[in-house]
């Protein structure tokens, strides 16, 4: 019985392309201010980070020692650091150093995590038991304290914090699809696939991965802001990546112990991730209004 | 009931085992030689020998972890690499210190979250919702190291800069403080940690809330002619709140990892801080032991929350 | 506030009632200047399909519409009350005390955390101003007055400890126990099984009977409606299209669309090989894109060029009303909707009966393991299983259809999915074309899945939404029946042509189809390997009724076309009747009885198929039928009887040998149906006369 009219969703127009899927879920995201800015704000950094050794005045590294704990000025926009180093060259190039790590290993997560996902939900029985058992325990472990478990043992490197990024958003991707694949499976269409005598693989793809790309799309871009978050964390506490990187989180530690002498170098890298992780948090939150999914994972960092 | 609470009881003990191996593994099997790491790159043949002789590295793997988790269950954590002594007290001291440090952080934060969540549930889409999402969303994205030291930026240096009376931006405490001698230290990195479990609770609680008035029976108490006090309290909150326990427990999680954080920010002496020194050191019997003890506190945790959900919730209570 | 009564014994007035949702800016109507009039005392049923606006109506009166909602004009008076006027604090003293509610799905309407007994006093506490003990007094008391057994046990249990059919009693409890001017039910049966709702309608008629109650029963069903309510009125794509006494609307409906709809209930005696449905045309429009003029007039066999105006509600006779520019034609009997009786479905080539069955199914068992928790395994208790079919044994011939019917937990359903390969047996066997049959569907080759097919029961699971219909159909073509591309797409398009559906659907997704069309792409695709045996569970249980009528005529079409044998499941035994050659009845996993849809009038009977037949509400308000009523709750399947499953809830109960001992099959002499049951068929035959002879009436 129905009572109102349900409103049009994306989902069930006639089958649009992908250009135009992503251009409709843009002009979505753009009818709402606040997602309106978390796209905005996730945009410009992109920019910088593709376009970011043009904008610098500077280079990551050059440091002109006469000009060190300049305040901002003309000539260096959000001053200078302890060094000498130029704070906006550093914050602009850095984007590209953590989106590229963070987008990375969001990247590889999310397919691991997306065919673990299928293939658990799906197959059931001892294989699911046993993957899902693991991956609880491996979510047992908040994420900061697994990502510190293995970067503690495995050495410092950016290979070893990409590493830890997918082994950590891995079993929370799978989770994520795993319950939808659970919702669609018993489904007529899935059912009448499987009486076609299609294969495992073809029913995967073709009947069951559609429904789960509107979750998967909301909970990458989240893994995403917090994969961000993560490797700042992580530069934070010293722990991955290593001087002299423009890791945000790295440049807020080392202009720490001047924080009362030169701020700048402090407030510059702590608001540039601040602002891209909020950013990427409304564009989520936007993209879980417009996809009209539920399903999203619970856990931060 | 007895059923539930032993389903999850086993859960919980096969979840710390799997986690154990995953930290034994880790810690004990990936970095390769421990005696290397020990005695360092010079040492001798002969010395690395009854290095493995002493720890017992030349026996077979399972061996060597049913002794070490047999050691960790029985008290016995060994001896740090890096300062030589017993590993036991170090740790417990620490806890009690990250402990009240938590303590303090989840009782201001989940009443004021609960309240915060159910306020912006109960008037969905209205200003004082978005306002309170938008900021929520706004918080969540903000790392701990940030926060931490804004607050110290403004309650520490800028109450003292303005010559008013200010709160320490450094919170290393002796060991053996009592809790009232440090509640000072605690209030910054409690703010910071609160911050981040406001957030987080208020966001579920409101979904949750949301979710409820959705529901048919909330028609049927409406239609009852009930006012809608009563609706909300009796009805739609009881059902609401339930899933807040599950939800503060998951949260604990995120705790966790914040502290981590939060205590090197504020130099405060707890678990987080070990951990990194640990990590800093190589110190890996002092990492395994950190890490199985934030493990089995939080396995812990949601132990209780699940108990405590069953015995609200009579659909579990009398189920099955 | 109390209601003084206006006079005239009006207890709801609604006059031009209009009501509209706003979606995109604008205001689409749900309901269009709808007029009504309850007495008091008075049952008035209000009928219509799914999106005639009946819902809204009934939210509108209660003033509990949505926030998109809105009621445009008109009034509505509660005696002589203004309800229009009521600002939310005023209306909370209305709810509850003057209007309440039976809602359609009771699982959902009671608080889980609250004890069924609370939910009550705190009824009667707040609208009557009882003390806390005088309301649990009282509380009980309703309980027993709703024929709960144990009342003051029921009260302490939640909700989920309780069946649906308790649950309804307790919503019913609530709404009657503080006398209420005006009870609303909202199709209160539809959700529970034919059994139990016999039992719950007649409650409502009792507890109705005696009070100054005015009642408005909403409901699809119009059997209830028939046996339940004193008026109607007729919903039709928004507006009220005909209201009269119940007795006058079924013996002389003056609109085509409730002549459409009483033609299209199959009856209890119709098969199709005597008759065939009379389906209206079309399907109906959903909300804002009725056309203009009449609201029926695009699938009205006798619309006239006058049908493009819209007609009013013409007074048609006393107290009552149709909308219709041509009701006097109609009540003259110059014209009819009811279509001329179409022939019945051409027989289908049935070989002869010596030849192989297709389908062979010998003493099937299912069972599910249910976990083996910590504790059983600590306690030592062995591990439970559902056991969801028992031994079931059937042969189904080419060609012919086989109709299993049973309630919720029946187990029907499982023995259509463990045929198909998708749940595995316990024991038994199932031979199609005299060969065994793999249990796991990947041990099935491409050859056996091709004879196989299935027809699942909800439309908007039944085809991958993001798939459009052309992609749908092509693949079982290429995959199962080895066509190239081409080939398959001259196929596709014959493929819809044969489901009678345009070849421009072919480029759409199905969400742009309605439920029923969904069905028919389902059954295009069941079809596309060119199947032995195709397996249709509920096909139509989700569709409205006059959609119903032309899925069946389509399958019962195609079959004749085509000689594929059908298995078709569903609760409904007339449906079943009019489809299947051969019926079996099930309950509990167990079959009680196999007979010819001509027998099902004939005595004997298990006496569980006499307590099914006897619980349809009859769509004809001049004969009540006696329906039998079923005690206690059907078994949990995981502690089956022992003897006979159904001795627990037996009316015919002998004694001992019933739950000790399986009962043989007897085989009736004349008619050929087994009966699963100790009683002596002659005995059966000569207690059953009465109620077969008053519900046979109808067959003819």
């Amino acid at each position: 019985m129905t009572t109102a009219p349900k409103s049009p969703s994306i989902a069930l127009d006639v089958a649009p392309s992908w250009w135009r899927r992503l251009s409709l879920l843009l002009r979505e995201l753009y009818s709402k201010p606040i997602s309106a800015l978390g796209t905005t704000i996730t945009l410009l950094f992109l920019l910088a980070a593709i376009f970011g050794p043009l904008i610098a005045p500077y280079g990551e590294n050059e440091i002109i020692p006469s000009e060190a704990r300049q305040p901002p000025s003309s000539e260096h926009w959000f001053g200078t650091d302890n060094l000498g180093r130029d704070v906006f060259s550093r914050v602009i190039l850095g984007a590209r150093e953590i989106l590229v790590l963070s987008g990375l290993g969001t990247l590889f997560a999310v397919i691991c995590g997306t065919l673990f996902g299928l293939l658990t939900g799906y197959r059931g029985g001892w294989f699911d038991e046993i993957t899902m058992r693991t991956f609880d325990s491996l979510l047992a472990l908040p994420a900061l304290l697994l990502a510190l478990l293995l970067l503690g043992t495995v050495g410092n490197s950016q290979y070893s914090v990409l590493i830890v990024i997918i082994i950590v958003y891995t079993p929370i991707v799978a989770r994520v699809v795993r319950s939808v694949v659970l919702t669609v499976k018993p489904k007529g269409f899935v059912e009448a696939a499987r009486l076609g005598g299609e294969t495992q693989m073809y029913i995967l793809i073709h009947e069951i991965l559609p429904s789960v790309w509107p979750a998967l799309s909301v909970e990458s871009a989240l893994r995403f802001s917090y994969a961000i978050f993560l490797v700042g964390s992580l530069g934070f506490l010293g722990v991955g990546v290593q001087p002299p990187s423009p890791n945000w989180g790295l440049m807020v530690k080392e202009a720490r112990p001047f924080a009362s002498l030169i701020p700048w170098a402090l407030f510059f890298p702590a608001a540039a991730i601040s602002l891209v992780v909020i950013g990427v948090n409304l564009l989520a939150d936007g993209m879980k209004r417009i996809l009209g999914t539920t399903r999203t994972s619970q856990s931060r960092s | 009931m007895s059923r539930y609470i032993l389903r999850r009881i086993f859960f919980l003990l096969l979840t710390v085992l799997l986690t154990s191996l995953l930290v034994f593994i880790v810690t004990q099997w990936l970095p390769g030689d421990v005696c290397r790491i020990i005695l360092g790159r010079e040492a001798g043949q002969g010395a690395i020998e009854t290095c493995r002789q002493d720890l017992g590295l030349n026996q077979s793997l399972p061996v060597q972890y049913l002794t070490w988790l047999g050691d960790f269950l029985t008290g016995d954590w060994g001896v740090s690499f890096s300062t030589g002594l017993p590993i036991y007290p170090v740790v417990m001291d620490r806890l009690r210190n990250s402990l009240m440090l938590a303590l303090v952080a989840l009782v201001i934060s989940i009443p004021l979250a609960v309240t915060l969540g159910v306020v912006a549930g109960l008037n969905e889409h209205k200003p004082i919702d978005s306002t309170i999402n938008v900021g929520s969303l706004a918080v969540v994205g903000l790392p701990e190291f940030v926060t931490g030291l804004v607050l110290i930026q403004i309650f520490s240096f800028g109450l003292r800069d303005l010559g008013l009376p200010s709160l320490p931006a450094n919170s290393s405490i002796p060991p053996g403080t009592s809790f009232m001698e440090a509640l000072p230290m605690l209030i910054l990195p409690a703010l910071t940690a609160m911050l981040v479990l406001l957030a987080y609770i208020a966001r579920l609680t409101r979904a949750g809330v949301v979710e409820e008035l959705k529901q048919p029976y909330v028609r049927t108490a409406d239609l009852k002619g009930l006012p809608r006090r009563t609706v909300t309290i009796k009805h739609v909150l009881r059902n609401a709140l339930l899933p807040t326990i599950t939800v503060i427990a998951i949260s604990l999680g995120w705790l966790i990892s914040g502290l981590v954080v939060i205590e090197n920010v504020f130099n405060y002496p707890g678990l987080g801080r070990l951990m990194i020194f640990a990590i800093d050191r190589r110190d890996l019997p002092l990492l395994q032991a950190v890490t199985m003890v934030t493990v089995l506190g939080f396995a812990l945790a949601n132990l209780g929350a699940d108990v405590l959900y069953g015995i609200l919730n009579p659909r579990i209570r009398l189920g099955e | 506030m109390t209601v003084i009564d206006s006079g005239d014994g009006t207890i709801l007035d609604i006059k031009n009632l209009t009501v509209a949702y706003q979606q995109a800016g604008e205001w689409l109507e749900a309901v269009r200047e709808v007029s009504l009039r309850i007495q008091g005392g008075e049952t008035y049923g209000l009928v219509g399909e799914s999106g005639s606006g009946k819902t809204s109506l009934v939210l509108a009166v209660m003033r509990y519409l949505e926030e998109t909602g809105s009621i445009r004009s008109g009034e509505i008076h509660l005696g002589d009350l203004d309800l229009l006027a009521l600002d939310d604090n005023q209306l909370r003293q209305v709810w509850g005390k003057q209007i309440t509610l039976v809602p359609q799905n009771p699982q959902s309407a009671l608080n889980p955390s609250l004890q069924v007994g609370d939910q009550l006093i705190e009824t009667l506490r707040h609208n009557l101003n009882l003390s806390q003990e005088e309301a649990e007094r009282q509380a009980v008391e309703w309980l027993k007055t709703v024929r709960l057994p144990d009342p003051g046990r029921v009260a302490a249990q939640y909700p989920h400890q309780i069946s649906g059919g308790m649950q309804q009693r307790v919503m019913i409890a609530m709404a009657l126990c503080t006398d209420p001017q005006l009870l609303i039910l909202d199709e209160p049966t539809t959700d529970l099984d034919v059994t139990t709702q016999a039992v719950i309608l007649d409650l409502i008629r009792d507890l109705t009977q005696e009070q100054n109650t005015g009642i408005l029963y909403v409901t699809h069903n119009l059997g209830v409606v028939a046996q339940v309510c004193d008026r109607v009125a007729v919903m039709y794509a928004s507006e009220l299209v005909e209201d009269a006494a119940t007795q006058e609307l079924f013996s002389k409906p003056l609109h085509p669309y409730t002549q459409g709809l009483i033609d299209s209930i199959p009856r209890m005696g119709d098969t199709k090989d005597n008759i065939q449905l009379r389906a209206i045309t079309g399907q109906i429009p959903p909300i804002g894109e009725a056309p203009s003029g009449c609201v029926f007039r695009t699938r009205c066999p006798v619309a006239v060029d006058i049908c493009l105006t819209r007609p009013p509600l013409y007074p048609a006779g006393e107290s009552r009303y149709s909308r219709c520019h041509r009701w006097s034609d109609i009540d003259q009997g110059e014209i009819s909707a009811h279509q001329p009786t179409p022939a019945a479905i051409p027989e289908p080539i049935k070989p002869d009966s010596g030849q192989h069955p297709d389908l062979k199914v010998k003493e099937l068992t299912v069972h599910f393991p249910l976990l083996r928790s910590i504790s059983d395994w600590a306690s030592n208790r062995p591990s439970s299983e559902v056991r969801a079919v028992n031994g079931i044994s059937f042969e189904l011939s080419p060609g012919h259809t086989l109709g299993l019917v049973g309630e919720s937990g029946s187990g029907k359903t499982t023995i259509a999915r463990t045929i198909m390969g998708l749940e595995e047996k316990l024991s038994g066997s199932i031979e199609l074309l005299e060969i065994p049959l793999p249990d796991k569907l990947s041990r099935r080759d491409l050859d056996t899945l091709r004879l196989l097919q299935m027809v699942f029961q909800n439309p908007e699971e039944a085809l991958n939404p993001h798939h459009t219909i052309a992609e749908t159909l092509r693949r079982p073509l290429i995959r199962l029946s080895g066509l190239s591309d081409s080939e398959a797409e001259s196929r596709m398009v014959e493929l819809l042509q044969a489901v009678r559906l345009p070849a421009s659907y072919a480029g759409r997704l199905p969400g742009q189809l309605s439920g029923g069309e969904i069905q028919r792409v389902a059954i295009a695709r069941a079809l596309a390997s060119n199947p032995e045996l195709i397996i249709l569970d509920e096909p139509v249980s989700s569709l409205d009724v006059s959609v119903q009528a032309t899925i069946l005529n389509l399958v019962g079409e195609l079959q004749a076309d085509l000689g594929t044998s059908l298995m078709f499941i569903s609760h409904d035994l007339a449906i079943v009747g009019y489809l299947a050659d051969q019926i079996g009845v099930i309950y509990l996993g167990s079959l009680m009885e196999i007979t010819g849809p001509d027998d099902l009038f004939q005595s004997p009977h298990h006496p569980y198929t006499e307590a099914l037949l006897s619980a349809i509400p009859l769509a004809d308000p001049s004969r009540k039928g006696e329906p039998i009523h079923l005690g206690g709750e059907i078994p949990n399947p995981v502690d089956l009887p022992s003897g006979c499953p159904f001795h627990t809830r037996c009316p015919r109960y002998l004694g001992e040998i019933c739950a000790t001992q399986a009962p043989p099959w007897q085989v009736a002499e004349e008619t050929g149906k087994q009966i699963f049951c100790h009683i002596p068929l002659a005995e059966l035959s000569a207690s059953q006369e009465n109620m077969i002879a008053e519900r046979s009436k109808l067959s003819n």
